[in-house]
């Protein structure tokens, strides 16, 4: 079935225009020779009569026209896939990358994988506690969500995304809905894509992941900086297709984590462009939305099987602007978004969550009695509201002066800053359960009035709300809540719950 | 027919030639599995195709196959509760043959061929009829009787016709038109998705569609017949409003169309939609609804038809004279698809590379709804209607961009969503000061007779509160509030009332997502009832902070979560603002002890 050809007529930039061939298809995988004995492979993205338009993911420096090799190998690209995956590094086009034996397949898989059915998916409604509150309380992440991390260049999602890999828990369900259930033992998997990040972030997670062993359940498929740009192309396939098998062939929870999109997408851009497609904003394909959500959508759970997959990409925002293409394509794709603040970052808080604009859509299925716990959703909408709340009476504060504000809008201001240092801030290594993160939510709602617990059902306030509330009155010296307290934010945790 | 071969594939679109006397959208059969696909473009022998399937592994010199028939839905009983793809393939026996995910080439047709329905014929032999008459009925579940009506080219008389259990496809009796030649009358009708079915004329519509949402239908209304949009950044609460005018709106058909969304939301109206009950019928709403599900991740191209298969379908249940709301989710998702096939074609790109056709699409789509006096029933005349609502997903959330700005050319209802909001988690964020329905006038008189005399009343002075509250906003910011009149300050009171105890509502909060109109005029009265006696006390000299410390306040905020059956403590709470609210009343008393 291969057919080799040196009929190349035209190569631009990541492109060969090859002639006279027969038989090509549409998606068919190839094989480049240049002079030089440099190897590619390639993929065939238009065939016109006997013109083939070949893609090369490993870029076409040292190519020629005359003297290159194109062979088409009957079959598209492809992933053999084993459970022998698990523990092993490969390059971004599924090749090992770790000095280790290949991968004896127990079969091949087509990268570009296909669309689940939506007749069989299951919805994804177990929670996952990360152990992070501002995840866990107020944007909870579920088994089979796609779940991105908008950054921007300096930002510590590296660190926020390894904690989730390394704290993600399931819980069981609980009976009582006052209860939380423990911590499910469980077959999970991280599969970690890399795509242009450097060799020390990517270094970063392969560290990160080895410190809990978690490296052992942990398939990476790496592609860098300095590797060819094109192949970026394949590499988030290449790991979905491996985490598809792990989770609806092999049972297993995945965590797919993936970064950066933005030089996925741009390595989507550099086709587009040699391709003198019509450009859409800022010069990215008019079809970069469905292209997104050909990887996206391969997250979920499916009727019947075991396993699931939870994406959770990271992506940075060319200059921190959320309605740039690539963030804005993505948000309309997932399931919600987890934004990082450069702010928050400047004052020293770790995660720098911005938590309103930040939002996650599976919540109300994840979490409540059984799930978590029953006053979670009321509780999170509370501290929603009053956060909101007091970010527009700070900003009114720094016009008027903090006097000008009415007493509860004090409170409020007051209840802004100690839910950033108390409920947002905590440590890296810190893995809170969510009864601590909601604990916590409830010791902040007690700084407000009661009556101003609107979104809150009375009887969650009786059973939950801190018997002795720390009230908060303006004008009170309260050296415990002065901003700017360094680390050990146990000892404070402790201050604010009176123990 | 001949067959022709392919020449070109790229993503999908396939140029073959040969196609003999094919025409402009037939549809073909491309490759060895027989992909379905389009004629979108003829030049010379040669004919541009798009393909609802995948084409990966296409190539020149595959067979493709002209079917002489263009692209069409099947229409009869069967298609209630059925979730379809964009070609109104039923995803669940697609299913049944590939599994949980979608294997292409395989083709199952929109109506069971098997299932065998009790049909009732309501005209006998000797009959005559024309296109569009109810010939039978059948009870295609507890819900919605299907209207089995005669095509609407055809006219005749009824030769024979009986009652009894047929299948879509058996004759159940027949018809002889005025040349003599017999028809046989089926169940089943089949129907060109790009054009419009015939009515005999369209009527104004005056009656709302009551949704349960207070912000739609307190204050931008639509009608049973109107069509509306919902354009907003991501996040911002599109899908959720749909879903909400889904389950509780008072149409009898909702038709869903997923277009280009997530595969979860459509999981998860099919996991809830058979649980809620319609509020109407008192069944699962499930049974009053059709799903057209062609996800993100399915063709593109078929997405590009999901919309047309979808209001094919709405306008078939209203030739039947029912109340059809259609919701498609997104409609930038469709005209992306146009965009792409166009961008393949490469037609000569209009603004931000959409087709220079995208506005007669968009109005052509919106023209579709209505309300109809529907083809046939010369002897029992009917109305029909279909009400669309469409969902606009603008990049960046800038409206100017040319899906919103086309849209709004068509729609008379424009439900504004802010991201401002969403983060602040009102909700529904729909924006009250730029959204407006063109509708208020002529729902008026149904207000007047069917809720109350006041309500439009209210509506109106609600609105100008909130608009007075944007602009005294901007002076508090300067300024601060002292510098506000009691009257103004009574305002701004009122208008966060309004905004957290009215325009606010939950839509996962059982005791929230649904106000009858009757709730949502008495929760309006109750708090500008406040409003009104507030400022005449503090007129009277009273100081604002014993007003707004009256215990009413309290009962004002829970109101809205009240059930319909608990209408009556609202006069509770009216005649309670009266005897809270008067000099020196208990109100004042609870305030000086709070102060003491
Ligand atoms: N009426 C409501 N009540 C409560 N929550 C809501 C409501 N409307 C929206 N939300 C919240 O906002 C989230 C996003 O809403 P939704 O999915 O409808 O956004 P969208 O505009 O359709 O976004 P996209 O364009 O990305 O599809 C929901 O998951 C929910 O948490
Ligand atoms: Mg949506």
């Amino acid at each position: 079935m291969t057919r080799e050809y040196m009929t190349t007529r035209d190569i631009v930039g990541p492109l060969l225009l090859v002639e006279n061939v027969t038989g090509v298809t549409y998606g068919e995988l190839v094989e480049l020779e240049f002079p030089d004995g440099t190897q590619s492979f390639g993929n065939v993205l238009e065939v016109n009569g006997d013109v083939a338009l070949v893609q090369a993911f490993q870029g076409t420096r040292g190519s020629n026209p005359s003297q290159t090799k194109v062979r088409f190998l009957g079959r598209g690209l492809e992933l053999g896939v084993s459970r022998d995956m698990l523990g092993r590094v490969f390059d971004g086009m599924g090749r090992p990358r770790d000095g280790g034996p290949e991968i004896m397949p127990e079969k091949r898989v087509p990268i570009y994988g296909q669309a689940i059915n939506p007749m069989s998916r299951d919805f994804p409604d177990d929670f996952i506690q990360t152990g992070i509150s501002s995840i866990d309380g107020l944007n909870p992440l579920v088994r089979g969500q796609k779940l991105p991390i908008f950054s921007g260049s300096g930002l510590p999602h590296n660190e926020l995304a390894a904690q989730i890999a390394r704290q993600a828990a399931v819980l069981e369900r609980s009976d009582d809905p006052t209860r939380v259930g423990p911590p499910m033992e469980g077959d999970f998997a991280v599969v970690f894509a890399a795509m242009g990040i450097t060799f020390e972030d990517a270094d970063f997670f392969m560290t990160e992941l080895r410190s809990t062993s978690a490296i052992e359940r942990a398939v990476l498929f790496l592609n860098l900086a300095d590797d060819p740009a094109v192949e970026r192309i394949a590499t988030p396939r290449m790991a979905l297709t491996a985490a598809e098998y792990l989770a609806f062939e092999c049972d297993m929870h995945v965590l797919v984590i993936y970064t950066d999109m933005t030089y996925y997408c741009e390595a989507l851009r550099e086709v587009s462009a040699a391709r003198k497609e019509v450009p859409g904003r800022r010069g990215f394909p008019g079809y970069l939305y469905t292209d997104l959500a050909s990887l996206y959508e391969r997250a979920g759970r499916i009727k019947g099987k075991k396993g699931s997959i939870t994406q959770v990409p990271i992506l940075s925002m060319p200059d921190d602007d959320k309605t740039h293409p690539i963030p804005d394509l993505t948000g309309y794709i997932t399931e919600g978004q987890i934004i990082l603040d450069r702010n928050l970052h400047r004052s020293g808080i770790y995660p720098p969550v911005a938590v309103l604009p930040s939002l996650s859509r599976l919540k109300q299925k994840g979490i409540g009695a059984g799930k978590t716990r029953e006053d979670h959703a009321d509780l999170s909408n509370q501290l929603f509201g009053a956060y909101a709340r007091g970010i527009q009476a700070k900003e009114l504060a720094v016009i008027l002066g903090e006097a000008a504000l009415s007493d509860t809008d004090q409170a409020y201001v007051h209840f802004a800053d100690s839910f950033e240092r108390l409920f947002i801030q905590q440590g890296k290594h810190e893995d809170r359960s969510v009864e601590e993160t909601l604990a916590l939510g409830w010791e902040l709602v007690a700084l407000l009035p009661r009556t101003e617990l609107k979104r809150i059902k009375d009887e969650y306030i009786d059973r939950y709300l801190p018997t002795k509330p720390h009230e908060y009155h303006p004008g009170e010296a309260d050296t415990n809540m002065t901003p700017g307290i360094p680390a050990g934010r146990d000892g404070m945790h402790n201050e604010i719950l009176g123990v | 027919m001949g067959q022709g071969r392919i020449i070109k594939v790229a993503g999908p679109l396939v140029v073959a030639e040969n196609l003999g006397d094919a025409k402009m959208f037939d549809l073909v059969k491309v490759g060895k599995e027989g992909l379905m696909g389009e004629i979108i473009e003829m030049r010379g022998v040669r004919a541009s195709i798009q393909v609802y399937e995948e084409t990966e592994r296409l190539g020149p010199g595959d067979p493709v196959v002209p079917t002489g028939a263009p692209l069409s839905v099947e229409l009869g009983p069967g298609m209630l509760g059925a979730v379809y793809d964009g070609v109104q393939r039923p995803l669940d026996a697609i299913e049944a043959i590939a599994g949980a995910f979608l294997a292409r080439g395989i083709d199952a047709p929109g109506l069971s061929r098997d299932k065998v329905w009790e049909f009732t014929a309501t005209v006998s032999a000797g009959d005559s009829v024309s296109g569009g008459d109810v010939v039978g009925v059948v009870q295609e579940n507890e819900v919605i009787e299907h209207r089995i009506m005669v095509p609407p080219a055809l006219s005749g008389t009824i030769s024979t016709i009986s009652s009894g259990s047929y299948t879509v496809e058996q004759p159940v009796g027949r018809l002889r038109t005025a040349d003599g030649t017999e028809h046989d009358l089926i169940m089943m009708q089949r129907w060109p998705v790009r054009i419009p079915r015939p009515y005999i004329r369209k009527v104004a519509a005056s009656e709302p569609l009551v949704t349960g949402t207070r912000v739609i239908d307190t204050f931008f209304p639509l009608v049973k017949g109107g069509a509306g949009c919902i354009p907003g950044p991501f996040g911002a609460g599109k899908t959720v409003t749909q879903h909400q005018v889904a389950k509780w709106s008072n149409a009898q058909i909702v038709i869903f169309i997923g277009c280009g969304e997530r595969g979860n939301e459509m999981t998860d109206v099919l996991m809830e939609f058979p649980e809620l009950t319609d509020p109407y019928s008192g069944y699962p709403l499930m049974k009053r609804t059709v799903l057209v599900a062609n996800t993100s991740n399915m063709p593109v191209a078929a997405r590009e038809a999901s919309v047309y298969t979808g209001i094919t379908m709405a306008e078939y249940f209203r030739d039947m004279g029912y109340e059809v709301v259609l919701q498609a989710d997104s409609t930038s998702r469709w005209a992306e698809a146009m965009r792409e096939i166009s961008g393949r074609l490469e037609e000569m790109p209009g603004e931000e590379g959409y087709p220079a056709y995208l506005g007669t699409r968009l109005a052509a789509f919106y023209e579709r709804a209505g309300k109809v006096d529907c083809l046939g029933g010369e002897s029992a005349p009917r109305n029909g209607s279909v009400s669309v609502v469409g969902s606009v997903s603008p990049p960046g959330g800038d409206l100017s961009e040319p899906v919103v700005q086309n849209t709004l050319r068509v729609v008379k209802v424009f439900w504004a969503l802010q991201d401002t909001l969403a983060y602040q988690r009102h909700f529904p964020a729909i924006d009250w000061l730029t959204s407006y329905s063109l509708f208020l006038d002529k729902v008026e008189p149904y207000w007047f007779e069917n809720v109350d005399e006041h309500f439009r009343a209210r509506r109106d002075q609600a609105m100008a509160i909130l608009q007075r509250e944007s602009e005294l906003a901007e002076i508090v910011r300067l300024v601060g509030l002292e510098a506000l009149s009691d009257e103004e300050q009574i305002l701004m009171e009122t208008a966060k009332s309004l905004r957290e105890d009215f325009l606010q509502q939950n839509a996962f909060r059982e005791d929230d997502q649904f106000s009858s109109l009757a709730e949502q005029n008495k929760l309006l009265e109750v708090i500008l009832h406040f409003h009104t006696t507030a400022i005449a006390l503090a007129e009277k000299g009273e100081p604002l902070k014993s007003i707004f410390s009256a215990p009413v306040r309290e009962q004002i905020t829970r109101a809205k979560y009240l059930s319909a059956e608990d209408i009556g403590e609202y006069d509770r709470i009216l005649s309670d603002i009266d005897t809270q609210l008067v000099a020196g009343g208990p109100a004042v008393a609870a305030a000086a002890e709070v102060n003491a």
